[in-house]
């Protein structure tokens, strides 16, 4: 009966509460006047706005799942993620982890000023490969990413590439390591079809490799064909957890009423 | 199917709920399932040698992020890398311009040139590490938010930087020192000392500021005052004495005990046979090395305290 017993657990969440403070209209950039109705309204208005994002999420996932998230904007769908990665702090309960997850979002940028090669070998030794490995693997980022299929562009400055192109060079760096927990936000929306392709087949790899793979996407085709178990959020509320044939139909079905 | 409670079973491959014999973990509350397969809480901050063998193993990244910081700097500078010898050198003119030329504090000193060199070489490093590392967590935000790594990596990575642009200035100033009719003594061996206990001190120092910077981002636009003050209290332009003979003697103590003056008073020592010993401030070397071991240990510890909550809101 021993392949019967369920693979071990590699993120647990516990009844997690996230709230964002937000402290006036900004933060601490703006113009003179801007800095100064801050300061007022700080003194007029003491304490800060709460955002309630997430509201008592619970769950459990395990080695090799793929689990999708959906959920309209604004669901919390993102700030459960970062809370998993450990960069969000919860306000009430915990979350557990297998190692050190890894978040991908569509806003993470590496250093703009550096070239996508500078950038490669920097992500590479700051995950904590040694120099070989990154010039063993330099190659093979290069080519999964698909930067240089339209010319030289692994050696530009990476302000130079386009959104698709940094979103395509960032997984490329994430996904070179082995992740035992890996948190994908939005990120293979960017990609043309070739990279989408690619990116899917390297999201089967890490599960075998008895990952567990956490995906956003707003895109259901693509979380139909990678994922096999999809949470629903709906205001910072676990609506729904199950295989993703049903809570996709459901929540298709609550998109259609809502409008 | 609406949620409720902790579902702990992946939902379609195994709906059989079998679990090995004696423990059924579903009954488990989380924290006990966690514990049982050796799960961590997600963002929790290392013990400081755990997290010390981090920054270790973070070694590579730490230089090469220092070189990648160094090319990009005047990357867009037509002279380039030139500005790394142009800009001590344009500093100390302009110093040399006030305060040699205009206000004659040069009086009482052998080699006004050199000596003032050294002082500003000496504190720029200080000064800019403090600046860079001050803006190295707000700086860097997008990187920290992307990628796990041990935060102080950055503002170690920071002081690299300078004090590989300390290393050349160095060698400007020693053609310098050499062209004023100093000679080359056996206390220039000295100098990788001094820099050694210099870099300490400012590492801590940076890696406090980069806290500070973290939790107050406007941290960055006052820190420059406050270098600034503190580069005239420390005798750069002028010997200390001019200050500490009219101050009380606690004062004149305190003076001569500020780190800045120390690491500077003992270059100008290793460098130039013209500076007496007798000039140096009372038990220099253990100031020196006592303040590197406080504030470069102390900065550490006390940035790692906040590591979990760099990058967040």
């Amino acid at each position: 009966m021993a392949d019967q017993r369920k693979p071990p657990p590699t993120v647990i969440v516990e009844d997690v509460h996230v709230v964002y403070r937000v402290h006036g209209s900004g933060t601490g950039r703006g113009s003179a006047t801007s800095a100064l109705g801050r300061l007022a309204t700080r003194r007029s208005l003491p304490g800060t706005r709460e955002v309630h994002a997430v509201k008592g999420v619970s769950l459990v996932a395990r080695r090799g799942e793929a689990v999708g998230l959906v959920g309209t904007n604004g669901s919390g769908k993102s700030t459960l993620l970062r809370t998993i990665a450990g960069l969000l702090p919860p306000e009430r309960g915990r979350v557990y982890t297998e190692g050190q997850p890894s978040l991908l979002g569509v806003n993470a940028a590496l250093m703009n000023d550096l070239s996508g090669e500078r950038n490669v070998a920097l992500g590479c030794l700051a995950m904590g490969m040694t120099p070989e490995q990154v010039r063993e693997r330099y190659p093979g980022i290069v080519e999964f990413s698909g930067i240089n299929e339209r010319g030289d562009f692994i050696h530009m400055p990476m302000r130079t590439y386009s959104s698709g192109m940094a979103a395509r060079l960032r997984f490329s760096i994430a996904a070179a390591k082995t992740h035992d927990v890996l948190l994908i936000d939005e990120a293979l929306s960017t990609g043309d079809s070739g990279f989408q392709r690619r990116s899917k087949e390297r999201i089967e790899e890490l599960r075998q490799e008895a990952g567990t793979v956490f995906l956003v996407s707003h895109n259901n085709g693509t979380i139909r064909e990678t994922c096999d178990r999809t949470l629903w959020l709906e205001s910072g509320v676990l609506r729904m957890d199950g295989p993703t044939d049903e809570v996709l139909a459901a929540y298709e079905d609550f998109a259609k009423r809502g409008g | 199917m609406i949620h409720s409670g902790i579902r702990t079973s992946p939902p379609s491959s195994t709906a059989d709920p079998g679990v090995g014999p004696g423990i059924d973990e579903d009954d488990l509350p989380p924290g006990d399932l966690a514990a049982l397969y050796g799960l961590g809480v997600s963002g929790a901050r290392p013990g400081l040698l755990d997290y010390t063998r981090q920054v270790w193993s973070r070694r590579h990244f730490v230089t090469a992020y220092a070189t990648a910081r160094l090319t990009s700097m005047y990357a867009n500078a037509r002279l380039g890398q030139l500005w790394q010898l142009m800009t001590p050198l344009l500093n100390a003119g302009v110093y040399y311009l006030m305060f040699g030329v205009l206000m004659g504090t040069r009086h009482g000193v052998t080699h006004f040139i050199p000596y003032l060199c050294t002082g500003v070489f000496v504190y720029t490093f200080t000064q800019s590490a403090v600046l860079a590392g001050t803006r190295s967590i707000q700086g860097n935000l997008s990187l920290i938010r992307a990628l796990h790594f041990p935060r102080a990596c950055l503002p170690i990575a920071l002081t690299l930087n300078q004090l590989q642009q300390t290393l050349f200035s160095t060698g400007v100033l020693a053609v310098i020192v050499l062209a004023f009719g100093e000679p080359l003594t056996a206390r220039w061996l000295l100098v990788p000392v001094v820099l050694l206990a210099q870099t300490l001190f400012t590492m801590g120092l940076a890696l406090a500021m980069a806290r500070v910077g973290a939790r107050f981002t406007d941290a960055a636009q006052l820190v420059p005052f406050v270098t600034r003050t503190w580069l005239y209290f420390s005798g750069v332009f002028y010997e200390l004495t001019m200050l500490t003979k009219h101050a009380p003697a606690w004062a004149g103590a305190l003076l001569e005990a500020n780190p800045a003056h120390v690491f500077i008073a003992l270059m100008r020592y290793a460098l130039m046979r013209s500076v007496p010993t007798s000039s140096l401030p009372p038990h220099v070397w253990a100031l020196a090395f006592g303040w590197a071991l406080v504030v470069g240990v102390g900065g550490y510890v006390w940035f790692w305290k906040a590591e979990e909550a760099y990058g967040r809101g």
